[in-house]
């Protein structure tokens, strides 16, 4: 054993060392690149002029800003309540099902996430837009009698966001869901809890760390969502990462889109830090292997 | 339990007519003979034949695929000589190396694809389809190994010992024992990249120059300057190439 171990130390970093620099050179030097250069300036035709100012941040301040950054943070807030509301009798019922149903179910959450992104989306366009899916049918049915403008607003990014995310909330919940002791709910059947009772004293405490789990996958890739809002989104819909696209590729004021995304790096590393605390009992003991 | 069982069933049913029904009616009219797309008017394959024509989107066919393929290979050398190699290290030193590792899986893309443009500009690397290979080699690495240190964590280690006690070197153990017997995760590993890397539009968007369209970007301008049912089309090809990989990946990784 001892030997193996260290017969395996001394050239591991040969495995290792490729792929450390790789990362290290393409996703940890462009961050902190990033991060510097937020606080940059731009120069009259776009360039980076390499001072040092706060400038870029104070500007963040401006309510033009100010209220993208809010409605950003809304939006991605209602989409994952949307998505716990939605995923939360899903998960259940996976959870309690026979255990080959289970794999069953649970591909099949998962066979739409695997689909493209730009195609899942642009199935919304196709239903929601004025001479799209839905209006079509309800015209046909006697519904409405004037087709109605449902894209381009926030409820159909939100709609596209819950779409796009939906199987990122399930699948944590169902892996808290499932290991919830049934005796502890027969239990509390047995002791007259009502249906309510049951869920919020018994079932939501034990699947806390799958809810912070689901919570953060949802929320980090809808506040940072780019295509969802730039397709399904009007113009006073747009979100922290059409945002970053403009300032970078429209307006090409690099430092200030710079400065916007250290401040979307810094709402995901806290969002992190606070539910991996909170789901901390999901992830299996180290012992394991 | 039997009380709210009927409900929990009708609420999980609800759910996945939300997740298929969209891509559904999407895959249905690519095959309607009509223009007014949302307009059924009976069966055609028209804009099959429309996209096949299409010299453009040949052209964009043929970048996808040797993005994909490039990018898929560097993206498995890399991965799995992570995935082996952080099995020699201290089990501290695995985690932290290993978490670090995963958070470009979890930050939004957009940071991912903004932060490559600037570092590019920066290096004076003109934006190319070498770019975007660097770019889906990028997050293709964390996808690789994690699938492959899944299928590690599930091997015999009595396995090398053996091998180290016939006199087997570090090398030849990983030679003759370690990745023979990672080979179905390897593999499904490279098709799940393969997938990732034909379907990627973000990163692909930032890190594009002229010329270097991929089938994902082509789809993007298409739907920009309008819709029409060969989108749907080239939309109902990409669900089923993407679904079948996937599948045929999951079929490898639970061997």
């Amino acid at each position: 054993m001892k030997i193996s171990v260290s017969v395996g130390r001394a050239p591991s970093w040969w495995l290792l060392g490729p792929g450390l620099v790789w990362m290290g050179l393409l996703f940890v030097v462009p961050l902190c690149l990033m991060f510097v250069i937020s606080f940059a300036g731009r120069g009259t035709y776009g360039g980076i002029v390499w001072s040092f100012s706060l400038t870029n941040y104070l500007d963040l301040l401006h309510p033009l800003y100010a209220r993208i950054l809010g409605q950003s943070i809304l939006l991605a807030a209602g989409t994952t309540l949307l998505c716990l509301t939605m995923g939360f009798p899903l998960a259940y019922y996976i959870a309690r099902a026979a255990p080959r149903r289970q794999g069953i179910w649970l591909l099949l959450v998962m066979i739409p996430f695997w689909t493209n992104f730009l195609v899942r989306t642009y199935a919304w366009m196709f239903i929601l837009r004025t001479e799209g899916l839905l209006n079509t049918v309800l015209l046909k049915l006697g519904v409405i009698s004037s087709p109605s403008e449902l894209l381009y607003s926030n409820t159909a990014v939100m709609i596209g966001l819950v779409y796009g995310y939906l199987p990122f909330m399930v699948l944590p919940l169902y892996v808290a869901l499932e290991r919830v002791d049934r005796t502890l709910v027969e239990a509390a059947w047995d002791l007259y809890a009502t249906r309510w009772t049951v869920f919020r004293r018994i079932i939501l405490p034990l699947a806390k760390p799958g809810v912070a789990a689901g919570c953060l996958l949802v929320f980090i890739p809808s506040l940072g969502a780019f295509l969802t809002p730039d397709l399904l989104g009007g113009a006073r819909s747009m979100m922290i990462g059409n945002l970053i696209q403009h300032e970078f590729l429209v307006a090409r004021d690099w430092p200030l889109g710079a400065a916007i995304s250290c401040l979307l790096m810094l709402c995901v590393v806290g969002m992190m830090r606070w539910s991996l605390r909170a789901a901390k009992p999901l992830v299996p003991p180290e012992s394991e292997s | 339990m039997k009380q709210s069982g009927g409900w929990l069933w009708r609420a999980s049913v609800a759910n996945l007519f939300f997740l298929y029904g969209p891509i559904a009616a999407l895959m249905l009219f690519s095959f309607n003979a009509s223009r007014l797309s949302a307009t059924w008017q009976g069966w055609s394959l028209q804009w099959y034949r429309a996209l096949w024509a299409d010299q453009a989107l040949q052209a964009a066919a043929v970048n996808s695929l040797w993005v994909a393929t490039v990018s898929t290979v560097l993206a498995l050398l890399l991965g799995v000589g992570l995935a082996v190699g952080l099995e020699g290290l201290p089990g501290r030193r695995q985690r932290q190396i290993e978490q670090a590792l995963l958070l470009p899986l979890v930050i939004p893309e957009v940071m991912m694809g903004v932060s490559l443009l600037l570092f590019f500009v920066l290096v004076r690397m003109p934006l190319s389809l070498t770019t975007v290979i660097v770019g889906h080699a990028l997050f293709n690495v964390p996808v690789v190994m994690v699938i492959v240190r899944a299928r590690l964590r599930k091997l015999d280690p009595r396995l090398l010992e053996v091998a180290a006690d016939l006199g087997a070197s570090y090398w030849g153990a990983l030679r003759y024992v370690t990745l023979p017997l990672l080979r179905p995760a390897i593999l499904g590993a490279g098709l799940m990249a393969f997938t990732i890397s034909l379907d990627d539009f973000i990163v692909t968007y930032f890190t594009a120059g002229p010329g270097a369209t991929t089938l994902p970007l082509k789809v993007y301008s298409m739907i920009k300057s309008g819709l029409s049912p060969e989108i749907n089309a080239l939309s109902a090809l990409f669900v089923i190439v993407s679904m079948g990989l996937i599948g045929f990946s999951l079929l490898l990784q639970r061997r």
